[in-house]
């Protein structure tokens, strides 16, 4: 365990600017790249990811001295998926249009790299309340970001913001950007812009795609 | 009956292509893209995997969740299934075909956590499972299977297209914080771009409705 102490307010700012999951860790894309064509569908889908992140991190880090080191895998597996579940439950019953938009992403938070990534690199050694906090500040920072993402595409794409017509008139919307090459031509440009920025703030960080299987077969790539 | 299949096949690659138009495995598609045989070889284990665990996971939401009601235990039951499958996948190549096992080995404990696995598990379902009650278990099954294949050949197409395309990227000299990965993810977006021509190909070359 960390000999210094971490503020609380450091590890809940951690995860929206210093370790912000979407743009800086490069983590969870496909949901990101998915469910930015609304601004609605990723207000659900942060709603939804950070309780699924707060609950699970919370049950790991209170199991964490009983689940036994060779099967945390499938321990963890175990206690999102049943948190998705009941995400999955509660938004059928009450956000009927919404669950049907968001469609497969729902049960697909449980192969979220960001919240099985927290769950091994966070809440397996710390508090329960610093847990707690860590996971709210990660679900804050995927919420802002896929809600930056969303407004793009949803003013550019359909001229409206949460439904509500924002561009004049004669604004001609840019089909494409709800469309699956918008996605991708705007996340490339947002990270690109982050870069950027940065860069002027000399903070610039090497990115890595994806989980953490998928960067130690980059690493063995790059060596040979 | 075999053109509906043929379509389903040629649509899965095509038009509803996972990578690049229903955004499954998008952590595979540019961590492992840079080079062509490594991208052969993921989404060969990839195809291999989502053959296995669709032919498992669509016999037990048909005989086993849905009469007894857990229709509800879908994401839990098919994600312990699928690690399983992947784990009993990785032994048993290793025990007895060892050059297939090298080919594939390394990619497969990725494979877990890769949303177009549980993904296609899940849509096969959405997508088949009502075929069931119409055309019979047998028939369901067969056109699951194939969907489960088709989604894999799309992958394999995605993946090998942006591994040629990323090596021109790579040489290419781009503006400042561009470089790297925004670039990569701008290149994805004209990539799939030319995807987008293919809407409405499937229907109208095999004249049927999906």
């Amino acid at each position: 365990m960390a000999q210094e102490k971490v503020s609380k307010v450091s590890i809940l700012t951690n995860g929206i600017i210093k370790e912000n999951p979407v743009l800086r860790l490069v983590l969870g894309t496909c949901s990101t790249l998915a469910l930015t064509t609304s601004v609605s569908n990723a207000f659900g889908m942060g709603a939804a990811f950070t309780f699924v992140l707060v609950l699970s991190n919370v049950l790991i880090a209170m199991l964490r001295n009983v689940i036994p080191a060779k099967v945390h895998l499938p321990c963890y597996i175990v206690i999102i998926a049943s948190f998705v579940t009941v995400v999955q439950m509660v938004m059928q019953a009450f956000t009927q249009s919404l669950y049907d938009a968001m469609g497969v992403f729902i049960p697909l938070i449980v192969v979220n790299c960001i919240i099985l990534g927290r769950a091994e690199m966070f809440a397996c050694k710390n508090t329960v309340v610093d847990s707690a906090i860590d996971g709210v500040g990660m679900g804050i920072g995927y919420t802002l970001t896929l809600l930056l993402m969303s407004t793009i595409r949803e003013i550019l794409g359909n001229g409206t913001w949460l439904g509500f017509q924002v561009m004049p008139e004669g604004y001609v919307p840019i089909g494409i950007m709800t469309q699956s090459p918008g996605a991708f031509l705007c996340f490339g440009l947002l990270m690109g812009l982050c870069v950027w920025v940065e860069e002027k703030l000399d903070a610039r960080i090497e990115r890595k795609i994806g989980c953490q299987p998928i960067k130690d077969l980059q690493e063995g790539e790059d060596n040979k | 009956m075999i053109v509906k299949l043929a379509a389903i096949f040629f649509s899965m690659i095509l038009v509803n292509n996972y990578v690049l138009v229903k955004f499954l495995g998008i952590c595979p598609f540019l961590g492992v893209s840079k080079k062509l045989d490594s991208s052969l070889g993921m989404s060969g284990a990839v195809i291999f995997v989502m053959f296995m665990a669709t032919a498992v996971t669509f016999p037990i939401q048909i005989f086993v969740l849905d009469p007894a009601g857990l229709g509800y235990l879908q994401t839990i039951v098919f994600i312990l299934v699928i690690a399983v499958l992947v784990q009993f996948i990785e032994i048993f190549l290793k025990k007895y075909m060892v050059s297939l096992y090298n080919a594939l080995g390394v990619y497969l404990p990725l494979i877990t956590t890769n949303c177009c696995v549980l993904g296609v598990a899940i849509l096969v379902v959405d997508d088949y499972g009502g075929d069931v009650a119409t055309l019979g278990f047998a028939w369901a099954y067969i056109e699951s299977l194939v969907c489960a294949v088709g989604a894999g050949v799309g992958f394999m197409l995605a993946m090998c297209m942006f591994s040629c395309v990323r090596k021109r990227v790579e040489v290419c000299d781009a503006p400042g914080p561009m470089k790297g990965l925004p670039i990569t993810l701008v290149a994805a977006a004209i990539t799939s771009l030319s995807f987008m021509g293919f809407g409405g190909i499937v229907e109208n070359l095999f004249n049927v409705t999906l």
